[in-house]
């Protein structure tokens, strides 16, 4: 006997799919028009480019810019030569024995590790006992230290996601493993690679306790001129200006949320446009 | 004249005995082939040939295999000059996904087989005749080479295996993803090589053998338990699995 459409028994799954959906949209969404709302009027050349002033109740937040700045490239210059190298060791030269395996563990367990652990630990090591002071170093080696597991992880997958006949196929013409690396598995994992470490630098840019003991200070008077200065960061001022601070205009908060904001989609739509680009160019 | 030779060849992937005590005196310029049940072995046997096997975790052999004279296995041997050496296809075409002319030019340069454009162009071009696939392609040389059909691409992939200029040519069931028209195209191919390349060739299908080779080896559970010239194989075989799986009658 043929059954007539039960189409209630189709909507139910569908309508909490479907809200489920939407509900994980809801919060991004008004979080960037809250922002943007109360934030977007105070933006301007000035704010962007000036000192803070009158206890950084008014001013710009030029300094914090540039210290999230710097620390994110000198975190990069750290993490990504070290990290991609490690990658490319584990999986294509290392066997699988028990030191890597206790390697692979650690790194699975490094990536679980909360951040402002991160932050003591760098707190202790760099600051303390290498005597690097607070600085753009020390916090820059601390986020290096946090990341490194995730950028070993996703550059992994995406040497993995190479097929093995084209190693394969390299290797039966004579070509060397290095050579084959070289010439054939890199090329091919380059836009997996270049994506997943995109997405970590946005991760750092926004990473606010790892920093928190090892580079930020509340307000420095001058901008910063070495590594080991000592630097205002964007996720810190605005923690300060949030909760230390009395009296701070409500539009320079928002104001200060934004920028961060916007580095950070800025940093992740690098990462869309990248995938696009590349994926229209992958061929197999 | 003897080209290839294996002596009491074993071969292991962690404790399990794949090939056991292979001798095989494998002829020039003729086309051996390997047949036998799936699991049997062959491709094992072929893949240690060139040495691609090496990469395969926890594999580890005893035994020679003898090409030219050089036990291949040797500790002081090049594995890299042995793979240029012993050219091989296998089963699904395995192209790089850049042009068709890169996916020959590659190997030319990396192996500094040669360096300038002129040659490589001259190179190139006489691969791809001698897989007669010139004539299809001339004109989209520098379009990727995954556009073609699989057939062209089986030809491109031992056009690039050609092009090193290697002695032997090893051929892992070589038209196992084509159809019978392309099959039949490709074993003509085959048989072409015979004139200048040492060809072993592992096949499911015990026509192609008979079709194309001069000599059959017949491998069942790692050994290689008869081995003379096809005809032989296929008329008057001497041991009795021998008849029996060349008949289909074949069990284990």
């Amino acid at each position: 006997m043929i059954k007539l459409n039960s189409k209630f028994s189709q909507k139910i799954p569908f309508f909490f799919l479907y809200a489920a959906t939407i509900l994980t949209i809801i919060p991004v969404i008004t979080i960037i028009f809250v922002i943007i709302k109360n934030g977007l009027s105070a933006i301007n050349w000035e704010f962007l480019t000036s000192m803070p002033r009158d206890g950084m109740r008014a001013g710009g937040i030029f300094p914090a810019i540039l210290g999230t700045f710097f620390i994110i490239l000198l975190t990069i210059i750290f993490v990504f030569p070290i990290g991609i190298c490690a990658a490319i060791y584990l999986n294509e030269y290392a066997k699988n024995n028990l030191l890597t395996r206790v390697i692979n563990l650690a790194i699975i367990n490094l990536a679980g590790i909360p951040s402002v652990v991160y932050g003591l630990f760098g707190l202790g090591v760099f600051v303390i006992f290498f005597k690097l002071g607070v600085s753009v170093v020390s916090g820059a080696l601390t986020l290096s230290i946090m990341e490194l597991p995730v950028v070993i992880t996703t550059t992994r997958s995406a040497l993995n996601s190479v097929p093995y006949s084209f190693r394969e196929a390299s290797l039966s013409l004579g070509i060397s493993r290095w050579l084959t690396i070289r010439h054939i598995v890199l090329p091919n994992a380059v836009p997996g690679i270049l994506t997943g470490s995109i997405l970590s630098i946005a991760r750092i840019s926004g990473e606010t306790a790892p920093v928190l003991f090892t580079a930020s200070a509340l307000y420095v008077s001058y901008l910063p001129h070495s590594m080991f200065d000592q630097v205002m960061i964007l996720p810190y001022h605005l923690y300060v200006i949030s909760t230390q601070v009395p009296n701070v205009r409500k539009d320079m908060i928002y104001a200060t949320a934004f920028v961060l904001l916007i580095l950070v989609l800025g940093i992740s739509c690098i990462a869309i446009v990248a995938r696009i680009y590349f994926k229209r160019r992958k061929k197999w | 004249m003897l080209k290839i030779k294996a002596n009491n060849f074993n071969l292991y992937y962690n404790d399990f005995h794949v090939l056991k005590n292979i001798n095989i005196d494998i002829e020039e310029k003729k086309i051996t082939a390997i047949i036998g049940p799936s699991g049997c072995g062959k491709s094992s046997f072929l893949k240690s040939i060139n040495r691609i096997n090496d990469i395969v975790e926890y594999m580890r052999v005893n035994g020679e295999i003898i090409i030219s004279g050089q036990n291949i296995y040797d500790k002081r041997v090049d594995v890299n000059s042995v793979r240029k050496n012993v050219g091989m296809v296998f089963q699904r075409p395995n192209l790089f996904p850049i042009s068709i002319y890169e996916n020959i030019s590659f190997g030319l340069k990396i192996n500094k087989i040669a360096n300038n454009k002129s040659t490589i162009m001259a190179i190139v071009e006489e691969s791809l005749s001698s897989v007669m696939l010139l004539h299809d392609v001339k004109d989209k040389l520098y379009k990727s080479a995954l556009l073609l059909t699989l057939e062209q691409q089986q030809r491109l992939c031992i056009a690039r295996v050609l092009a090193i200029n290697p002695q032997i040519i090893l051929f892992d069931e070589p038209c196992s993803s084509l159809d019978n028209v392309a099959t039949k195209k490709i074993e003509e191919l085959i048989m072409k090589l015979r004139e200048k390349y040492t060809v072993v060739l592992v096949t499911h299908n015990m026509q192609q053998a008979a079709r194309i080779s001069n000599d059959t080896a017949v491998m069942i559970c790692g050994r290689i338990i008869e081995f003379a010239s096809t005809e032989q194989i296929f008329t008057c075989p001497s041991k009795k699995e021998t008849e029996s799986y060349v008949t289909g009658r074949f069990m284990i």
